[in-house]
């Protein structure tokens, strides 16, 4: 199958490319595609739910999974086979960050996106006692959710400080009334700023203020983490971690292109505004000429939800680093860098790839991130084998 | 309504409800076990962390958050 334009992820960057895009396909012709690797549109923020729809014309594939991208450029799939197209408008969002500490891998603790995902797959919540913590302000508008759904929430623990969080807010006063908003939903519930989870023990979560809460689940999660892997794949350059772009949104591989989170963590507002550059600049059409203000906000979200440095340490000598090979802290702390750590230990080599103990071997001990290669995820042989392999191994 | 299977027990959910969100609305919290035999349950819930791991209609590796309910599956914890 063969496209002018394929964009990678259908989330809020994805939608907007690809309705840009077909405004010159409508003259063109020319066909465009949009690959997600969830059954439905609309990335995790509207999940299944997208304000945006896809134009009949465009060819949509989901659940579909992209493992390969080869240059010119083949995208090897789980699904569909091969997906050829001459431009690539990468818009694979981000995921959330996770931190370690003791008993982090229970079953009962989730991702504050990650419970909210799952709320929006069906989960009843109601009546249940759940503790919200990390940062950054998914936490209100999760909290929110879980109450709507009937879920007693007992508390939201951000670890920034409201000094940080207050001159944000102040700055960017069209923000204000949505934090207003989700506040008026939350009364009554607690708000402790500078405050994060240090242990979690049969379902008790203590918190770095000494409280101790009770609890059926707890939905912690640290803030995002770009999706960058397609494009490391490729070859685009990045940037302290993310996707170099210039302003028609193209990375340094000609003919790539990347918008939403994986160009730095913005939100929506951004990521709708990238993902209307990008397919406007991959189709050959004019760009908007004004300046946008995404850049200032990245910085000073960054800024507000700055990490503090005590949470780095939290995981204890036996706490497990990376979960899918169950290897702790006290395995990784002698190593200087990720391969090392890799080859000794296995650490980052599980199902998962890295993607969750990588961000947090970055954070504690400052290793960069290892080569990305493919398959970029998981595939079962059966599809890997399927005319893939013997072709990849000449050209490779 | 859907009705499926999990280790034998019978569970009805809405349509469209995800095989994680079944499973956890039916008090399962243990989806695997880890390499060293520890519990796990799902994680990020969008397909990333690879924790919710079933085996579905006798294929394994299956990510119960990115699945969707069918009539008649069945899903076994591992």
């Amino acid at each position: 199958m063969k496209f002018d334009v394929v964009i990678l992820g259908a989330g809020p960057a994805g939608l907007a490319a690809a309705r840009a895009a077909v405004r010159a396909a409508h003259r063109t012709g020319a066909p465009v595609a949009i690959i997600d690797e969830n059954p439905a549109a609309g990335g995790q923020i509207w999940r299944g739910n997208a304000q945006i729809e896809i134009p009949p014309s465009v060819r949509f594939f989901a659940p579909t999974r992209v493992f390969d991208i080869r240059p010119g450029f083949s995208l090897e799939t789980d699904s569909h086979g091969t997906i050829e197209t001459s431009k690539l408008i990468l818009a694979t969002g981000a995921r959330e960050l996770f931190l370690p500490f003791p008993g982090w891998t229970a079953p009962g603790v989730f991702g504050a996106g990650g419970l909210q995902a799952l709320v929006k797959s069906g989960l009843s919540v109601k009546g249940k006692r759940v503790m919200v913590a990390g940062s950054g302000p998914l936490l209100m508008a999760v909290g929110a959710t879980l109450r709507k759904e009937g879920a007693r929430v007992v508390g939201i623990a951000e670890q920034a400080q409201l000094g940080r969080i207050l001159p944000f807010l102040k700055r960017y006063p069209a923000k204000l009334p949505q934090a207003i908003a989700l506040r008026a939903r939350l009364i009554g519930v607690p708000y402790w700023t500078g405050t994060w989870p240090v242990r979690f023990e049969g379902d008790v979560v203590t918190l770095s203020s000494g409280r101790k809460v009770a609890v059926d689940y707890l939905a912690c999660g640290f803030g995002l983490v770009p999706n960058t892997e397609a494009a490391q794949l490729l070859g685009c350059r990045l940037d302290d971690g993310f996707v170099a772009v210039d302003s028609k949104q193209e990375t340094t591989v000609a003919g790539v292109y990347c918008a939403g989170e994986p160009t730095g963590i913005g939100g929506l507002d951004k990521a709708l505004e990238e993902g209307e550059r990008a397919g406007a600049a991959a189709t050959g059409q004019p760009l908007n000429r004004r300046r946008s203000q995404a850049g200032a906000f990245v910085r000073d979200l960054a800024w507000a939800f700055h990490l503090d440095p005590r949470l780095f340490d939290l995981a204890e000598s036996g706490t497990l680093l990376c979960r899918c090979e169950d290897v702790a802290h006290s395995e990784l702390a002698h190593f200087r860098e990720w391969r090392e750590a890799k080859l000794q230990t296995r650490c980052g080599m599980g199902a998962c790839q890295g993607r969750i103990c990588g961000p947090i071997a970055n954070h504690l001990f400052g290793w960069k991130p290892a080569s990305v290669r493919p398959p970029l995820m998981p595939v079962t042989l059966e599809t890997f084998c399927r005319d893939y392999s013997g072709r990849n191994a000449e050209e490779r | 309504m859907i009705k499926l299977q999990c280790d034998g027990r019978e569970i009805v959910v809405p349509e469209g409800t995800s095989v994680a969100a079944a499973l956890l609305g039916a008090g399962v919290s243990q989806f695997r076990s880890s390499v060293t035999g520890a519990p796990r349950g799902p994680l990020c819930g969008m397909g990333v962390c690879m924790e919710c791991r079933v085996t579905i209609d006798g294929k394994g590796h299956r990510l119960a958050c990115q699945t969707r309910c069918e009539a008649g599956m069945e899903v076994t914890t591992t």
